[in-house]
């Protein structure tokens, strides 16, 4: 007997939805072979890693807190994939949008006015636009892949935080040490339950996907951008712009990070310093994908990422396994979601071994 | 009966529970919080020997469990307080940016001691604790200044703050005492670990002249390229964070070692004990915070006694590194003769003193 994979006629919509699942369903099984070659029993392992971030209502609490950039991030990111956009600089519009918010906080510092929060917020999205703009210019006018450009601004974003936090920025009490003043009250993100860290990100964030989702599949917009992404000539001959179609997936992309950069700096963080994200920008890419760049599985796949990391810190403590376990699990959850993703469009079968 | 048997029963109940509370039968859970991996030297690594040296000295009395490469962002909070809900009764976070997520757990957990490394803002149960490091610095300095034919030595370095500003100007006025000739040239290379960009640094810097480098980041590449280069160009190497002769078995002359062992069991003493009454620790020689890496054997014997002469002479508090005069780049005295720099400008440093040929970047 012989495996061949049999192209489909058409991809199957069945596969597109069970592909994420199955790989959920694999990296669970290899976690608990993993538990197992590591010595350690696979249900105490399973239980840790996965129950025990949620064992209580501060645990829950920080999920969502987690799952925040996450969701913002792949949100604005699945629209331009959708198109073809390939924007890997998410972490970067992050940073920059963290910054332009973060300067009304320190500009602003003490101001009472109820302006200030909200002028944050639209300031974050704006910075991360901004950052967003400049490969989409590039590759509109001058063709420049948006991969390579995009990515690159990471590094010119990551040091221009260091250079604002270690320079002009940096608190004059703070004794040199690099961060900014603490932010005050009034240029702090409101909790939505007292006794946790969860803020109303969320509700931006939840906000986010609906307006993605009425975008994607109720807009004459989002529609010629399905269609440029998934048969760009068809698209061509329509008539659609293939550069207006690069224009709104990049700013999507890096509006949505800048919320997310100034969520975090006016959230949980409260100030600007040189570590304002452990990468959400890049960990939403497989976050988008793992969704189907659909916003209720981007819902539920930045639940289930927020929770690998926090399961991650769970197995230090408790298993004494080494920090790299979150990593292990979001990369074999990547793995396999690509793996699965080719039964989309191929078939498998058992045909007999010719003669 | 019924009545009897429960009365008895809640009577050695009673008395079962107050042995076990004048026995401290359950060993105290100590938490560390660390910024990177444990690995084999560096920053990270001196901090877990450190925990380790206390474990031992406090055998049964404590547990120990840490949790590394912690974000020094949102994420720590929580880790912080997980730790502290779990039980674990005295809590370090050892890196700076730990500082402001430490004093937010700690109101919620006042019967929890914690223990901030190298911050500046301290709590009713929050204590913090540093190493005066520029102390060894000094020191490495004079062996350098003895022991160079090039007259220049190169420098490191992670970012101006002022530790490692301190760091920068000891050693060039440790190695200017004993040779009026000699220059630091610095080379920043804004990371605390990237072993790549220290190599390329440590390569330019022996590449204009430097026969003696050192750095300030986490790495061993710097020892390891004088190592490399030792043969060929003379290269010498001073350590830091860890001893690293390991990684340079000839071309470390010695180093500037962090020593926290002694200071985790003296207030995990003090706080079980009951004694703790909180903590803003800055020690250096005296207090065996930290220590000269082993002397290599090929330095002079005189050089040897001088430098022990003068760590005698810091310990008893005779001589201070920042002894006035001190006169940075510019020319401006910033202490003057016959007073010592005090920790408050010292915690303010952002200049180099006479003797650094690099110019520090603007911002």
């Amino acid at each position: 007997m012989w495996l061949k994979f049999e192209q489909r006629p058409e991809p199957s919509k069945v596969m597109t939805y069970l592909s994420p699942l199955l790989a959920v369903g694999l990296m669970f099984l290899s976690g608990l072979i993993l538990f197992l070659v590591l010595g350690k029993s696979p249900v105490e392992g399973f239980k840790v890693f996965f129950l025990n971030p949620l064992r209580d209502s501060y645990g829950v609490a920080e999920l969502f807190l987690k799952a925040t950039p996450l969701m913002l991030c792949a949100v604005g990111l699945s629209v331009g994939f959708k198109a073809n956009v390939w924007n890997i600089g998410a972490e970067g519009q992050l940073l920059i949008g963290a910054l332009a918010g973060g300067w009304l906080a320190l500009h602003f510092e003490g101001s009472t006015s109820r302006l200030l929060l909200p002028g944050m917020i639209v300031a974050g999205a704006l910075g991360g636009m901004a950052w967003a703009a400049i490969p989409a210019f590039l590759r509109t006018r001058f063709n420049a892949n948006e991969i390579l450009t995009s990515l690159m601004l990471v590094y010119v974003a990551e040091l221009m935080v260091s250079w604002l936090v270690h320079g002009p920025w940096k608190d004059p009490d703070g004794f040199n040490f690099p961060q900014t003043k603490l932010f005050s009250a009034t240029a702090t993100l409101p909790l939505l339950l007292a006794g946790t860290r969860v803020n109303v990100a969320l509700i931006f964030a939840i906000g986010a996907l609906v307006v993605g989702w009425i975008f994607m599949n109720r807009s004459f917009m989002g529609y010629q951008m399905k269609v440029a992404g998934q048969a760009e000539f068809a698209g061509r001959y329509a008539g659609f712009s293939a550069k207006r179609s690069v224009w709104i997936g990049m700013l999507a992309g890096g509006a949505m990070a800048g919320v997310a950069g100034i969520s975090e700096v006016a959230g949980p963080i409260g100030q600007i310093t040189e570590h304002i994200s452990p990468g959400y920008g890049f960990a939403a890419m497989i976050v988008a994908f793992v969704g189907r760049l659909s916003p209720i599985g981007i819902f539920f796949s930045s639940l289930l990422m927020a929770l690998l990391y926090m399961g991650g810190e769970q197995a230090q403590q408790y298993l004494n396994l080494p920090s790299s376990i979150s990593k292990v699990f979001q990369g074999m959850l990547l793995f396999f979601l690509l793996g699965s993703d080719v039964f989309i469009n191929f078939r498998p079968r058992l045909v007999r071994r010719r003669k | 009966m019924n009545h009897r048997n429960t009365a008895l029963a809640s009577l050695v109940g009673a008395a079962l529970l107050a042995s076990t509370a004048l026995m401290g039968a359950e060993p105290v859970k100590i938490g560390f919080v660390y910024v990177s991996p444990v690995g084999d030297a560096g920053w990270t690594f001196q901090h877990d020997q450190g925990r380790k040296q206390m474990e031992a000295a406090m055998k049964g009395a404590v547990t120990t469990k840490f949790i590394e490469n912690v974000p020094e962002g949102a994420d720590a909070e929580r880790i912080i307080r997980q730790l502290a809900q779990d039980g674990n009764q005295i809590i370090f976070t050892t890196s700076f940016g730990y500082m402001n997520p430490t004093l937010k757990v700690a109101p919620a957990f006042p019967g929890v001691a914690f223990f901030h490394a190298t911050g500046y803002k301290t709590a009713k149960n929050v204590g913090i604790y540093n190493a005066r490091f520029y102390e060894g610095r000094y020191l490495n300095g004079v062996i350098a200044g003895k022991m160079t034919k090039s007259n220049i030595a190169g420098y490191v370095a992670a970012f101006p703050i002022p530790e490692v500003m301190q760091g920068i100007n000891a050693f060039t006025r440790g190695m200017k005492s004993v040779n009026p000739k000699a220059e630091v040239r610095v080379i920043w290379v804004n990371s605390w670990f990237d072993p790549g960009k220290e190599r390329e640094a440590a390569m330019t810097l022996i590449s204009q002249g430097a026969d003696m480098i050192t750095h300030h980041t986490d790495s061993t590449a710097v020892v390891q390229a004088a190592e490399e280069k030792h043969k060929e160009k003379g290269t010498w190497s001073f350590s830091y964070h860890s001893d690293m002769a390991k990684y340079g078995p000839t071309a470390q002359l010695s180093g500037t070692t962090h020593i926290w062992g002694d200071f985790y069991t003296k207030v995990v003493k003090e706080v079980l004990d009951k004694k703790w009454t909180g903590t803003n620790v800055w020690g250096g020689l005296k207090d065996g915070m930290i220590k000269l890496a082993p002397l290599n054997a090929a330095i002079p014997a005189d050089v040897k006694k001088q430098v022990a002469k003068l760590e005698g002479e810091i310990k008893a508090g005779k001589f201070h590194p920042f002894a006035g005069p001190v006169v940075d780049q510019e020319g401006k005295e910033r202490v003057a003769k016959g007073k010592n720099m005090t920790d408050a400008e010292m915690g303010a440093m952002n200049y180099y003193v006479q003797g650094v040929a690099s110019t520090l970047p603007k911002n």
